[in-house]
């Protein structure tokens, strides 16, 4: 799909007609069908990939096929419906916090300004409270007494085709960013709901293939990108030869080396991709310039978890392989990367989910500053930035932020490991060491209150791409904010999907900005023993 | 899915014109996508590029990084930008024939 400019875009979001249907609604929201257009919908999952996937032990895709959404005809299975209520009514049952969801809303509209997607494409039915309602009002109509006998009169309505087509346009027009959480007298999280409107829709095999494909090559071959364990092991081992001849210090890279005290792991896209091999340059020397006894895994080869965009079943599957390497591989802990959604399920969910961690494990010490990580202490998973700012605060590591003048950074808050896991403090402290200067952005776009991307729960697919701009605009503005105040030229993250996809956001609305993860600056500056460097000028990103 | 009809062959593809079977790679293929991605036209540097991409892919069953693809035919970004203006993923894996990738990317 054609990008539309900047100009036109801009003045279609505050004056332009919805998304979903081409034109300013004139019947109310129940009376209003949604029509998918080519840009407005992200490709359907692929056969192939639904079919392995539900071959596999423990997890369940079925009906898988080839349909369209632009057809009238979805290929539904016969009995759709009675999966889609019986799937609710488990759902209800099991989730307590779901049921509370559907029940205790009292429609008082905090939260309807503050999702990215409602701001930039001006569709009501993107208003939290709306997207919740897409589902709350099925289970009015089909689950309770008033709703039952009164039908539209206590807000219910029964469970149709349009309906379901409705929740496949508006579950891939939210990111589970959770920002309207924080807004919510009661906490109702959004990002629960569409969890659930997600799973619901793979029940009847609808789903999309830029979540499908990852989640199928995680199952594979350990990773999303489908890197199978020698093209892994020498894309890093590429990374680190680049790193030997910047800093003329020789590392030393291990893969799959069981003993290790710690096992990392981080989104193979840092293994893969620009600007995230930047970030994978700076683990190398960080690590190698603490001796750290670690190894990498080309079996757990993934930080991402796209398993937790489709279904719980894949979500517990995918977080399962970690462990299985960690306890074969006899690692005390797992120290990751700058992923996003990976902490949103290792800190939320897995420990009702997968369990006790295997009986080799231990709760995390740094073997450098001797630090307890008992915050980590029922998942034995450390977040590189904690670890890193603990470094730090014990005058571990030695910095010339000279190295960094280059740089003029802002930082954006990754929803999942600020909104959901409280990674806040710690970048900011790393940050504060590793350049001379940086610049916040405003106030209500960071910390628990930051701007989505846009474009994550893999909503990062080219196809959808002004949607994703329109998405994207509220963090995009907060980041020209400071281009325009002061000259801001980079802007850190912790996220793959973050570093990716603001690639492609600032690269739209405020171009000239580069995105990087937090690792590359700290690598960047730091002083190593027995080093050599040639000049660099762009830091890691210096060709030689 | 739709089918591409070009000279003599025909060419299942996906939804973003990618070749659904490597099998299918043809140097009618090749004329195909310089033609829809606008390259005036065909060098040995391309081939060069087309070969290595195809060559990485057969052994690994993925395209390689871009700095690796650089590295192995002497070509920095900007040429292979040059060469290909929808750049290596869309443009070069596209007229070898490879898949695209997935993930956080």
């Amino acid at each position: 799909m054609s990008l539309p400019k900047l100009e036109e875009l801009s003045q279609s979001v505050w004056q332009g007609p919805s998304l979903s249907t081409g034109a300013i609604p004139t019947k109310e929201w129940m009376d209003t069908p949604v029509t998918f257009k080519p840009g407005g919908y992200a490709y359907p999952a692929k056969k192939e990939k639904l079919e392995y996937l539900d071959s596999q032990p423990g997890l369940n895709f079925p009906f898988a096929r080839i349909w369209s959404p632009e057809e009238d005809d979805w290929l539904l299975p016969d009995n759709w419906k009675d999966i889609i209520l019986k799937g609710l009514a488990e759902r209800l049952d099991k989730f307590r916090s779901l049921k509370i969801f559907m029940d205790c809303c009292v429609r008082c509209g905090a939260c309807a300004d503050k999702c990215h997607f409602f701001l930039g494409t001006g569709d009501p039915r993107n208003m939290p409270v709306m997207r919740a309602e897409l589902l709350r009002s099925v289970y009015r109509g089909e689950f309770t007494l008033a709703g039952k006998i009164l039908g539209r009169l206590a807000g219910g309505r029964k469970m149709t085709v349009g309906v379901l087509k409705e929740w496949f346009m508006y579950a891939y027009q939210c990111t589970e960013c959770r920002r309207c959480s924080i807004f919510c007298p009661y906490g109702i999280d959004t990002a629960e709901i569409t969890i659930i409107l997600r799973e619901l829709l793979y029940s009847v095999g609808i789903g999309i293939n830029w979540v499908i494909e990852p989640v199928s090559n995680s199952t594979k071959t350990g990773n999303h990108m489908g890197l199978q364990p020698l093209p892994f092991r020498d894309n890093i081992a590429f990374l680190a030869e680049d790193v030997e001849n910047l800093t003329g210090v020789k590392l030393d890279v291990s893969f799959n080396r069981k003993g290790a005290e710690i096992l990392f792991v981080t989104p193979s896209a840092d293994a893969f991709a620009e600007p995230g091999i930047y970030t994978c340059m700076g683990y190398l020397l960080l690590f190698n310039a603490l001796g750290l006894d670690y190894t990498w895994s080309t079996y757990a080869s993934e930080g991402g978890n796209f398993g937790l965009f489709t279904n719980n079943e894949a979500m517990k599957a995918l977080n399962g392989k970690m462990y299985a390497e960690a306890e074969r591989l006899g690692v005390k802990y797992i120290l990751g990367g700058e992923c996003g959604h990976m902490w949103r399920v290792v800190h939320q969910y897995m420990d009702t989910m997968n369990g006790k961690t295997p009986a080799n494990m231990e709760v995390p010490v740094s073997p450098i500053t001797g630090t307890v990580f008992n915050n980590a202490a029922s998942t034995k998973v450390v977040h590189i930035t904690e670890f890193t700012a603990d470094l730090i605060k014990h005058n571990k590591l030695n910095f010339d932020t000279s190295r960094n003048s280059h740089v003029r950074a802002t930082w954006h808050d990754s929803c999942n490991p600020a909104r959901a896991m409280g990674i806040i403090e710690e970048p900011r402290y790393v940050l504060d060491h590793v350049v001379d200067k940086w610049w916040e952005m405003p106030e209500n776009t960071i910390r628990e209150q930051t701007f989505c991307c846009g474009s994550g729960t893999g909503l990062n697919t080219d196809e959808i791409m002004e949607l994703r701009m329109r998405s994207g605009l509220p963090r995009a503005n907060a980041v020209k904010h400071v281009v325009d105040q002061h000259a801001v030229n980079t802007l850190a993250c912790i996220c793959a999907i973050d570093r990716a996809t603001l690639t492609s956001l600032v690269d739209y609305w405020t171009p000239g900005v580069t995105v990087c993860g937090l690792t590359e600056l700290v690598a960047n500056a730091l002083v190593q023993k027995g080093e050599n460097r040639v000049d660099m000028p762009e830091g890691l990103r210096t060709m030689v | 899915m739709p089918t591409i009809e070009h000279n003599a062959s025909s060419f299942e593809v996906d939804e973003d014109g990618f070749l659904l079977k490597g099998d299918d790679f043809n140097q009618d293929w090749v004329q195909y996508v310089q033609s829809v991605e606008g390259i005036p036209e065909l060098t040995d540097e391309h081939k060069k590029v087309i070969d290595a991409l195809q060559e990485y892919y057969k052994k690994n069953g993925i395209a390689p990084m871009v700095r690796i693809l650089s590295k192995t035919t002497g070509f920095p970004l900007k040429r292979i930008y040059e060469l290909f203006p929808s750049g290596p993923g869309k443009g070069a894996c596209k007229m070898a024939g490879l898949p695209k990738p997935t993930g956080c990317v």
